[in-house]
């Protein structure tokens, strides 16, 4: 049910069944490695691209998210997913091998949660008994598109971030035991002018926080209401830009309540730069170490605020800024 | 960022402009022009021992010793780009790697193997030269625009 302006209440509290993350071999060397079902030790996984390899880590995602939800891949009525990739083949490719019906979305690094929002929305209103939510992203397939080729020695500044190579998916039920969907907030496209694509946590940093006031005015509610609030991946630049900006607008977040996926993922000590990035970075996050521990019963109540770039790189070169995306979704246990 | 690009802005991203890069951390200028002073100056002295091995011990003059000399930096760069960890170096040393002649292989290089995935025809050979494209062309412009000036200034007279 529509509350507010842009928020949606999900009255029947679709159910997490299953959920799954994949991740490769930096991943491995991560703070949150316990959290991921699958981690592979070769950024190819045994294919011969890069983009093999990414279509291969939506499909394992899938496959362990509806394994582990106990149903059968026929008895899934749609899959939601978006990636990085040109033409979003990731999850198009994914869709054929899953033979789901499908829906292409994409929101950059925000797919994660539009997909699950819509996903929600669908099975709420019970236009869908089960439905499939997922995204993908890999580090050299999303440099090798973006920027330059992955051996070619350009050095990169300190606000750069460095892409998550994994996936993630959810199996989204009407019925079940586990983490249930409770609203979202699709929200606006935000440009603040940013045009630095070496610089992805200062642009979208205002999605963030326009969405994260809009899901807190539609719906009345407070970060008191929360055990915690994670943006997307902001990384460590963008962290420090929102959590000052929500303060000029007078929405009071503690600290300790506001955090990031991209500063969550990799541990201090590993050369990401600002942090973690990519469609995989809100994605694996959420879908392993959030639920993982909502299960666990060590959280109650989150709102996961995935945030994505929505540039190419032909409108970089064409020198227009950078306009940006954020979708939050609540998540209760 | 330049005056220009920012007339082009609203009031309300110009403010944002300032807010966020108030927050940003700088590149290292200082740091990085130090060490790529040192890993330049670096690379050089290799090509000036390399020079003179081909002149003390091949039958080089100086003229001549400066092929050999950049076919086994070039040689060297595309074997460290290959072996994937070239760029690790780059990222410390930054323009101190990618001036010289070693930075010029590299881009060949990394390019060439980064679309050897779509074929050898339209990944290797269409994308090899995607970033040292710009480079050969406004070389080549610029030697032009040079050879031209020269001819005309012979042509008056000469210096």
């Amino acid at each position: 049910m529509l509350q507010g302006h842009q928020s949606w209440v999900f009255k029947n509290r679709p159910v997490i069944i299953g959920s799954a993350a994949i991740g490769g071999p930096f991943e491995a060397q991560g703070n949150l490695a316990a959290d991921f079902d699958l981690l592979h030790d070769d950024l190819w996984l045994g294919q011969d691209s890069y983009e093999k390899a990414e279509k291969k880590l939506l499909e394992q995602a899938c496959e362990t998210a509806i394994k582990k939800a106990g149903v059968k891949k026929e008895d899934i009525n749609f899959f939601m997913s978006g990636d990085l990739i040109n033409q979003i083949i990731s999850s198009s490719f994914t869709a054929r091998t899953l033979g789901i019906p499908y829906v292409g979305i994409y929101g950059a690094c925000s797919s994660s949660m539009e997909g699950l929002a819509i996903a929600s929305l669908m099975v709420d209103s019970r236009f869908a008994k089960l439905a499939l939510a997922g995204t993908s992203s890999h580090n050299a397939a999303a440099e090798k598109q973006y920027r330059y080729p992955t051996e070619y020695g350009a050095q990169k500044p300190p606000t750069c971030q460095w892409t998550v190579t994994g996936a993630g998916a959810g199996v989204v039920s009407q019925q079940g035991e586990g983490p249930k969907v409770t609203s979202a907030t699709i929200g606006r496209v935000v440009d603040l002018g940013i045009s630095d694509p070496f610089n992805m946590g200062s642009a979208m940093a205002p999605a963030a926080v326009d969405t994260i006031e809009a899901h807190f005015r539609d719906l009345n509610v407070s970060a008191a209401d929360y055990d915690f609030i994670a943006t997307g991946d902001l990384g460590r630049v963008g962290h420090i830009i929102a959590r000052d900006l929500l303060k000029k607008h007078g929405i009071d977040i503690p600290e300790e309540k506001l955090t990031d996926c991209g500063m969550l993922i990799y541990k201090d000590t590993q050369p990401v730069f600002a942090g973690g990035s990519g469609c995989a970075c809100a994605a694996t996050t959420t879908y392993g170490h959030f639920l993982n521990r909502m299960r666990k019963g060590e959280l109650k109540k989150i709102l996961v605020v995935a945030t994505g770039a929505l540039l190419s790189p032909m409108s970089y070169q064409q020198k227009e800024t950078i306009p940006c995306v954020a979708h939050a979704v609540s998540i209760e246990m | 960022m330049s005056s220009k690009k920012r007339k082009k802005l609203t009031p309300t991203q110009q403010e944002y402009q300032d807010f966020a890069h108030a927050r940003e951390p700088q590149r290292p200028l200082l740091k990085n022009c130090l060490r790529a002073f040192l890993v330049g100056g670096f690379i050089c002295t290799i090509g000036q021992g390399l020079m003179w091995f081909f002149m003390t011990y091949f039958n080089f003059d100086e003229k001549t010793a400066g092929n050999p000399t950049v076919a086994v930096l070039v040689f060297t760069s595309i074997l460290f780009t290959s072996l994937g960890f070239y760029d690790h170096i780059a990222q410390w040393a930054g323009a101190g790697t990618a001036v010289p002649v070693t930075g010029f292989a590299n881009t060949i290089a990394s390019a060439a193997l980064e679309h050897k995935s779509e074929g050898y025809v339209l990944g290797v050979g269409g994308n090899m030269f995607k970033l040292a494209g710009p480079v050969i062309v406004y070389g080549v412009f610029s030697a032009f625009v040079v050879a031209i000036v020269k001819v005309i200034i012979e042509m008056l007279g000469g210096l």
